[in-house]
């Protein structure tokens, strides 16, 4: 039976959200430009009104979304791509955002939010501000329309409620039309993360905040409030710089503990069009924070503010519209969207353009020429700076656009992105972080116009000492041998010295001020992580044996990596190291499972225990339990033994994909100093078959031993059982299982091969240790000895090539955001107290 | 001379250093015919982006493709958008999805005949022709 209504009301929300977005926008216009108060106050309820409906509607369409995913509604296209039956609940919340309609309505939904908040805070702002706010609303809502205008054949939006038959032809629908799948297509596994649960809706909040500065300063060049609007404004681009850059730092996090590239940060175009409107954004602070000090900065304000959303709006068009197709690593779906998000991009640019145009000349602005030994002066400079940093990284990120532009004259235009993105944007990013960490530690010593040569000299002269003494100190325990490197560290270490210095004296007068001392602090925390962890990011799986991996791989591969074998302890960068066999994970406990401890069974998801499995005293399973597992995972347990006899241990994990690719995830052991990132290489081709020797023969008795391949091993148990896995067992039918117990290295293993005779046919059912390279067949019985006969054979032991670098000081990037995020609150309860007392 | 004006002639030579750096740094999006005389050209390896497809048989199953026996590289022959066949070598483990792509792009350039990609961007299908749809 297809659930047709739950789509059709979500697709009738959807509608309703479209509608009643507009109708807002209507009637806070109305509200905006009526001079009779009591019409303006009516035309404004009415606004409230239909921003409230619109708020409803679009948690409508995010219930009945969810309930298709939830329920596993797999006739609908939504759920069918991105979900399955077995995906566990706290990644469906994911799969919302892993199509790109689900994406649209995360953003429509966070603007509702927004937007209420704004009708209670706002106050004489409301009408303007949400007229533009309902204004965008309006056209979010209809890239998720999926309507088609009748005549011209024109399709608006790409709803989430359609329909598998409707999305797909497929020659089942043409005999079946009510045909339903039985599961889902599932999650990218590599998404299947917390940390994916988390940053997308962070960064989203990031992108939607954007809007309320952009309504502010609109709203303010509307009313003529040239200089009021700043006011409001300041804490949410503060909320909003601070969010954003936490959305992106989650991702790089995500990506270092996921995929296996070993970094945090690409330069890919995606990935560039977050930075630059960040970049901006943090721009427009500091240009808002002149301004509200000093009166100047009044356009730059203006024009950074306006900025930072277009940017957001073109890197929606870029990362969306499939121009990026041929340039990115992520790999977008068209939607046929583009020529709506250009509307989109151009319809707020043109407005904000005209606007401003129109009011430039009542915009005031001070003649005065700045002194050089004013703050303003070097934070406009640093404003400077960062905009030059982001046009460096949106200039090649648009190669694309340009491109089809040209295309779109009729020319023909073959330019592609640097072919080394880490190379070209480092070269240029390096020299200016050097200048921002410089500024954001000198600024601050110029107090308002105040200070002069002289009391500059002595106000900088502790700091620069300071920094050299602990720079010399750093350089030369740290080894750092590159000039650049060189400069950025010093210049890094004199930002937290200088800032330290501000924040001490900051905390002493008024601790509400402290906020600016303790972020540039945070960002240069950052700078010097990044510096250490990706300037002296160092291979530590050396292979020393003199003896190479693969003959096929290069040198490089043969130099950098580790070929381990099961319990063959090999030295490693002072450690001690054993591969101690493959593992799954228990989806029920999140314990670490060994491959040799189960049974397989026909259900890929679920295997069944050979033995009881417990950690420490808890028991989690008992023989013959069945548990639930993630098939596509797997972990290989890798023991680390240090110089004082520390044992750690780490999991990292491959997933052998379909299309063969080794899809490797890091494991990471997080120390102080250093972050140890190991990862597999190389693993035995699950799908090739193993080599097995010629079957051994050997005869015992119950409780007897005797050898296999140099292990002793023990008959324990023979039993008759009634159940055979994939055999139908009739009453005549009997079926024997036999377990031995075999003594590895570091301890018992457990096999069970089968002895079936069915319609007097002799069947053998063989196991295998995969850790010991055994596998046992049951030959024969002879119930008159009261012996068996087995064979057994033996193959190659596991093997794994595994890579392990160091990442020395990554902590203090991570700790360096922390900071930043905190000097960004503190700031945020400063300006918002601000307003509020206003 | 305005101080602002001095600031304005630095950030004008500033952008216009960043413009000419870019312009030198990008690389271009070219044929094989047209890789391979920039290769015999330019002793210097200038990398190049081929955009292309896999060589496919008339069922529609791709073919060409010749894994490492390790599975640590792979050879393939992709077509660029001229249809001239070309083996390209590429030092990595073959990338998830690699078979389904309708739309490969290669970022790298020939050393002797065979082209060597450093770097593989893949262009999935519309997820609207995407998958099959499993009947049972």
């Amino acid at each position: 039976m297809i659930h047709t209504f739950v789509g059709d009301l979500g697709h009738f929300f959807v509608i309703f959200s479209f509608v009643s977005a507009l109708i807002a926008a209507f009637a806070y216009f109305k509200a905006s430009v009526s001079q009779d108060f009591a019409l303006q106050e009516q035309w404004r309820n009415n606004g409230r009104i239909a921003f409230g409906i619109h708020t409803i509607s679009v948690f409508g369409i995010v219930i009945c979304l969810f309930s298709i995913i939830y329920n596993h509604y797999f006739e609908y296209h939504y759920a069918w791509s991105h979900s399955s039956t077995r995906l566990p609940a706290q990644y469906m919340i994911s799969c919302f955002w892993e199509g790109q309609e689900g994406s649209f309505l995360l953003w429509l939904f966070w603007h509702a939010i927004l937007g209420i908040v704004l009708i209670f805070t706002s106050r004489q702002w409301e009408n303007k501000v949400m007229t533009i706010v309902s204004l965008v609303q309006a056209f979010l809502a209809s890239m998720i329309l999926g309507i088609v205008i009748p005549l011209i054949n024109f399709k608006i939006g790409s709803s989430p409620f359609i329909l598998l038959r409707d999305a797909i032809s497929a020659p089942i629908f043409t005999m079946q039309p009510n045909f339903i799948p039985e599961d889902g297509n599932g999650l990218n596994p590599l998404l299947q993360n917390y940390w994916m649960v988390i940053h997308p809706p962070v960064l989203f909040l990031g992108f939607a905040t954007t809007l309320v500065p952009f309504a502010f300063c609109i709203a303010g060049l509307w009313e003529g409030k040239y200089k009021e609007w700043i006011k409001p404004t300041l804490p949410w681009s503060l909320f909003s710089a601070a969010i954003l850059g936490l959305g992106v730092l989650m991702g790089g996090y995500w990506a270092y503990e996921t995929l296996n590239f070993g970094g945090y940060w690409n330069w890919d175009p995606v990935e560039n069009a977050v930075y630059v409107p960040w970049l901006i954004l943090v721009a427009s602070i500091h240009s808002m924070i002149i301004y509200k000090n000093s009166e100047t900065a009044l356009k730059s304000s203006i024009i950074l503010v306006i900025s930072t959303f277009i940017l957001i709006l073109y890197s929606t068009f870029l990362t969306r519209s499939g121009i990026l197709g041929n340039a990115s690593v992520h790999s977008f779906t068209d939607l046929g969207l583009s020529g709506q998000l250009l509307v989109y991009l151009l319809f707020f640019t043109l407005i904000a353009i005209i606007i401003a145009k129109v009011k430039w000349k009542h915009i005031p602005s001070s003649d005065k020429e700045v002194s050089t030994y004013s703050r303003e002066f070097w934070v406009f400079i640093g404003i400077t700076i960062l905009c030059l940093m982001g046009f460096q990284v949106l200039l090649p990120t648009s190669i694309p656009v340009y491109n089809a532009l040209v295309e779109s004259f009729g020319f023909v235009s073959n330019v592609a992105p640097p072919a080394d993105q880490i190379g070209f944007y480092t070269k240029f990013q390096l020299w200016f972080s050097i200048a921002i960490a410089l500024l954001s530690g000198t600024a601050q010593f110029f107090w308002w116009k105040k200070i002069d040569k002289s009391t500059l000299i002595n106000n900088l002269k502790t700091p620069v000492i300071l920094t050299l003494l602990i720079t010399a100190i750093v350089i030369a325990i740290a080894g750092i041998r590159n000039p650049t490197y060189m400069l950025l560290m010093v210049s890094g270490i004199y930002s937290i010295v200088s800032n330290g210095n501000i924040l001490i004296r900051t905390l002493k007068v008024n601790p509400k001020l402290s906020g600016g001392s303790i972020a540039h602090i945070g960002v240069a925390l950052m700078l010097i992580g990044i510096l250490a962890s990706s300037g002296y990011s160092k291979v530590v799986s050396l292979n020393n044996t003199g003896l190479l991996i693969s003959k096929e791989a290069d040198a490089e591969f043969n130099n950098e990596n580790l070929l381990l074998f099961l319990n063959e302890p090999r030295i490693m960068a002072g450690y001690d190291i054993t591969y101690r066999g493959d593992f799954v994970e228990d989806r029920d406990h999140g314990i670490f499972i060994n491959k040799n401890d189960i049974h397989l069974t026909k259900d890929t998801y679920q295997v069944i225990a050979k033995t009881s499995i417990s950690y420490g005293e808890f028991e989690y399973y008992q023989e013959n339990d069945t548990i639930e597992i993630a098939p596509e995972n797997t972990y290989y347990k890798i023991e680390y033994l240090d110089g004082d006899s520390n044992l750690f241990t780490l999991y990292p994990r491959a997933q052998v994909n379909e299309a063969m690719g080794l899809l490797a995830s890091p494991d990471i052991k997080r120390n102080l100093g250093k972050d140890l990132y190991t990862h597999v290489s190389s693993i035995p081709d699950p799908d090739e078959p193993k080599e097995w020797t010629e079957l051994a023969e050997t005869e015992v008795a119950v409780n007897a031993n005797f050898f296999v391949n140099d292990y002793v091993a023990t008959l324990t148990n023979m039993e008759r059982i009634e159940q055979v896995e994939g055999v139908n067992l009739s009453p005549e039918d009997v079926a024997v299982k036999a377990t031995i117990k075999v003594q590895g290295e570091t301890r018992d293993y457990f096999i069970q091969p089968i002895f079936v005779i069915k319609e007097g046919l002799v069947g053998r059912i063989p196991d295998e240790i995969p850790d010991l390279g055994i596998k046992i067949n049951v030959l024969n019985i002879h119930p008159e000895k009261g012996t068996i006969s087995l064979g057994y054979s033996t193959t190659q032991k596991s093997w794994i090539v595994m890579k392990a670098l160091e990442k020395p000081l990554i902590n203090v990037l991570w700790i360096g955001t922390l900071i930043l995020m905190l000097g960004f609150s503190i700031a945020i309860y400063r300006r918002y107290r601000e307003f509020k007392s206003a | 001379m305005k101080k602002s004006h001095i600031l304005a002639i630095v950030v004008i030579g500033i952008a216009i250093a960043i413009m000419i750096s870019t312009a030198g740094d990008t690389s271009s999006y070219v044929n094989f015919t047209e890789a391979k005389n920039m290769a015999v050209k330019n002793s210097s390896d200038v990398k190049v982006h081929v955009v292309g497809t896999l060589k496919k048989d008339a069922q529609g199953q791709v073919m060409d493709i010749y894994p490492s026996p390790d599975k640590l590289s792979f050879s393939f022959i992709l077509l660029d958008d001229q249809n001239t066949p070309q083996e390209v070598y590429y030092n990595e483990p073959m990338p998830a999805d690699f078979q389904r792509s309708e739309q490969v792009v290669i970022i790298g350039s020939y050393q002797k005949d065979v082209f060597v990609a450093d770097k593989i961007l893949l262009k999935c299908p519309s997820k609207y022709q995407e998958k099959e749809i499993k009947a049972s």
